[in-house]
């Protein structure tokens, strides 16, 4: 995935005057925000309800509600299992069970190195071929012990 | 000679290899100085033979699948393409294939076999032909052509498509809109996703069509964030058909505009009912909003707003095309036309099919989808989602429409069907039912944000055998509280897979049994 960038004011600035144009700008802007910086930092409250003529606490309030927006930084890479019932029905539980021993992270958590944030995500799409967990933009598709452990052993690879 | 080959870039395919199989091919033809040429289109549907690969003949496409890296050298040295290769992948002429020979495709005859980006290709299959003929209409005979053809909204809720864009078109306004909602959250459905990630153009034409019907000039798609491939290619799909003229202020040159707008969700999964989706839209926390007003009436930012799957929309290019009296030659009763079903979860041959209502779960099931994967027997199915209801092994013979489903205590749903084995523990999936409202409830009434807690903690308590009588007569209460007091169809349908557990697997709720597990 893309290195996100520390955050600069100057810089979301540039982010957000294009957008304050159109219909219902609040979700465009957040979603630029932190596909740039990573995540939307308290900082960026103040500036985006200052762009938008929105109170602190309405911008705040919407940020909170979403779980893809995210206040603290995470790790390089992000992998999701999906908890949902198609997976389920084929071993998604173990799957769960297997991902956390194997990362020893609980869900919205990020190791220690910061290489890597554990999430759970309800239904990737992916429902006749799970059980399924998606890493960064990638999804993959009946993921059993053997590839949940190749997989998770790839990001090793990354020593950033 | 070049060797041409159709390899899939649906989601699907690709979390199951699809794109290293093209390198593959790519690579070893190369290295056999064969020239070849690969097409990434949208998947046929059929999950279980993915990475598929189909090769152009004169006699049409051979299909081969599901096939790996390594098994390219093997399936170049059988001279892929020969009718008689004898390569035990060789599937023989994909459109004779079982699942496809079956179906009735209209609203998905594109996906899988155009390039999903290519204009060409889409003209050249029947594309633009609704979107034109809709322009020399008036809005009122495009409406009566949607009311002819019966369709009903394919989100889940089922209801009447013509309708709801009658009282659009009715209602004065300087602002109108179109709402495509893609927020397809619902465990076991991928039909829109395939759809937009297949044929992305026949979405914007049925929006286009919609704008011209009810007076909207602009269109908003919301997609889930879940979905990054199918957003990449709608991104492309509508910079495409602006570039064409077929969206902008001048469709097709009729001085008629419509524009598209492609907004990304945040992983709420409450942002698929249509009023909280319409307040994220707006900016704003997606909490539901109570009706009256209709969308149709005070929509987006209080405008008239046709709201519509994607499906639904999807389905509108064709109906135009060949009039609403065909596509209401499908079906059965008040189910009339087509139904993309999704097979999912615990099955052999999981997949999308697109064929008329009124089939049985057990064909579907049983037939095509060739049982369960695990090989054990078959113990529940969950049909329409989280939401909905989950069927024992005795049902399997309702006739899948609207009506049928209704009469059973279920819902059709978005079509999804998830199949489950012996092994499957019915307390455990009803705890979830009400751990995943607690989960996504917006919060704004009382019946979903509390009892959907409450229920899980109710749950716990008959599971670990305290006072079970009485907690099962709690929980029952609770459900029907939910049910009649909830704001809108999270609270008040989260319940229905927990009566149906009760109800169909009472075992499971009385101590020791079969798929009982602990704790």
């Amino acid at each position: 995935m893309t290195v996100p960038s520390p955050w600069n004011a100057a810089v979301a600035r540039t982010i957000i005057d294009p957008l304050v144009t159109l219909e219902g700008p609040l979700l465009p802007v957040l979603h630029a925000l932190q596909n740039h910086f990573g995540q939307l930092p308290a900082a960026a409250i103040p500036l985006i309800a200052d762009a938008l003529n929105l109170s602190p606490a309405e911008v705040q309030g919407v940020i909170s509600f979403y779980p893809f927006f995210r206040t603290a930084p995470v790790g390089r890479h992000i992998l999701q299992v999906c908890r949902a019932e198609a997976c389920q029905a084929v071993g998604g539980r173990e799957l769960e069970a297997q991902v956390k021993q194997l990362t020893g992270l609980d869900y919205h958590q990020t190791a220690a190195t910061g290489k890597l944030t554990l999430e759970p995500v309800y239904c990737l799409g992916n429902c006749a071929c799970g059980p399924s967990l998606r890493i960064d933009g990638k999804v993959h598709g009946r993921v059993d012990a053997q590839r949940a452990a190749a997989l998770i052993d790839s990001l090793a690879g990354d020593s950033r | 000679m070049t060797l041409k080959l159709y390899i899939s870039q649906d989601t699907s395919a690709l979390a199951l290899g699809a794109d290293e199989v093209a390198a593959a091919l790519l690579a070893r033809c190369g290295d056999r100085q064969l020239t070849v040429e690969i097409a990434r289109t949208g998947s046929r549907g059929m999950v279980w033979l993915e990475p598929l690969v189909e090769v152009d003949t004169p006699g049409g496409r051979l299909a081969y699948g599901p096939v790996t890296v390594g098994d390219v050298d093997g399936l170049l040295a059988s001279g892929l393409g020969s009718a008689d290769s004898g390569h035990p992948l060789a599937l023989g002429p994909t459109e004779a294939l079982p699942w496809l020979a079956r179906q009735q495709r209209i609203t998905f005859r594109r996906v899988g076999v155009i390039e999903p980006l290519s204009l060409g290709d889409y003209e050249q299959h029947g594309g633009l032909v609704g979107l034109r003929r809709a322009l020399v209409l008036a809005p009122q005979a495009i409406v009566d052509q949607l009311k002819a053809s019966g369709l009903r909204g394919r989100g889940g809720a089922a209801f009447p498509a013509g309708i709801k864009w009658q009282t659009v078109l009715d209602a004065p306004a300087d602002r109108k809109y179109i709402v495509c909602n893609a927020d397809e959250g619902d465990s076991g459905t991928f039909a829109d996703r395939m759809l937009m990630e297949g044929d992305p153009f026949t979405l914007i034409e049925g929006m286009a069509i919609a704008g011209l019907a009810v007076g909207a000039e602009q269109g908003f798609i919301y997609l889930r964030e879940e979905y990054p491939n199918a957003h990449r290619i709608l991104a492309g799909a509508i910079a495409a058909a602006r570039g064409a003229g077929i969206l902008g202020g001048d469709i097709l040159g009729s001085g008629k505009a419509f524009d598209i707008d492609l907004r990304l969700g945040a992983g709420a999964y409450i942002c698929g009912e249509e009023t909280s989706l319409l307040e994220s839209l707006e900016g704003k926390r997606g909490t539901v909003r109570p009706r009256p007003p209709l969308p149709a009436v005070a929509g987006l930012f209080g405008r008239p707003t046709v709201v519509n799957n994607v499906i639904t929309l999807a389905s509108v290019p064709a109906i135009l095309a060949a009039g609403g009296d065909a596509y209401a030659g499908h079906g059965v009763d008040r189910s009339r036309g087509t139904m993309a079903f999704q097979l999912a979860g615990n099955i052999r041959r999981g997949g999308l099919l697109e064929i008329p209502f009124g089939a049985s779960l057990r064909e579907l099931i049983e037939d095509l989808g060739g049982g369960t994967r695990s090989g054990r027997p078959l113990r529940a199915v969950q049909v329409g989602g989280p939401l909905g209801a989950y069927l024992p092994a005795a049902q399997l013979d309702l006739p899948l429409d609207y009506e049928s489903f209704a009469a059973a205590g279920a819902m059709l749903g978005h079509g999804g069907i998830v199949v489950f084995d012996d092994t499957v523990d019915m307390a455990l999936q009803a705890r979830f039912a009400m751990a995943f409202c607690a989960q996504e409830s917006c919060g704004k009434c009382t019946p979903c944000r509390i009892g959907s807690t409450r229920g899980v903690e109710v749950i716990d308590r008959i599971r670990r055998g305290e006072s079970r009588g009485a907690n099962i007569a709690l929980l029952e209460d609770l459900c029907d509280t939910m049910i009649n007091t909830s704001l809108c169809g999270l609270g008040g349908m989260a319940p229905v897979p927990v009566q149906s557990a009760l109800n169909h697997f009472p075992e499971n709720f009385s101590g020791p049994g079969p798929g009982r597990t602990t704790l």
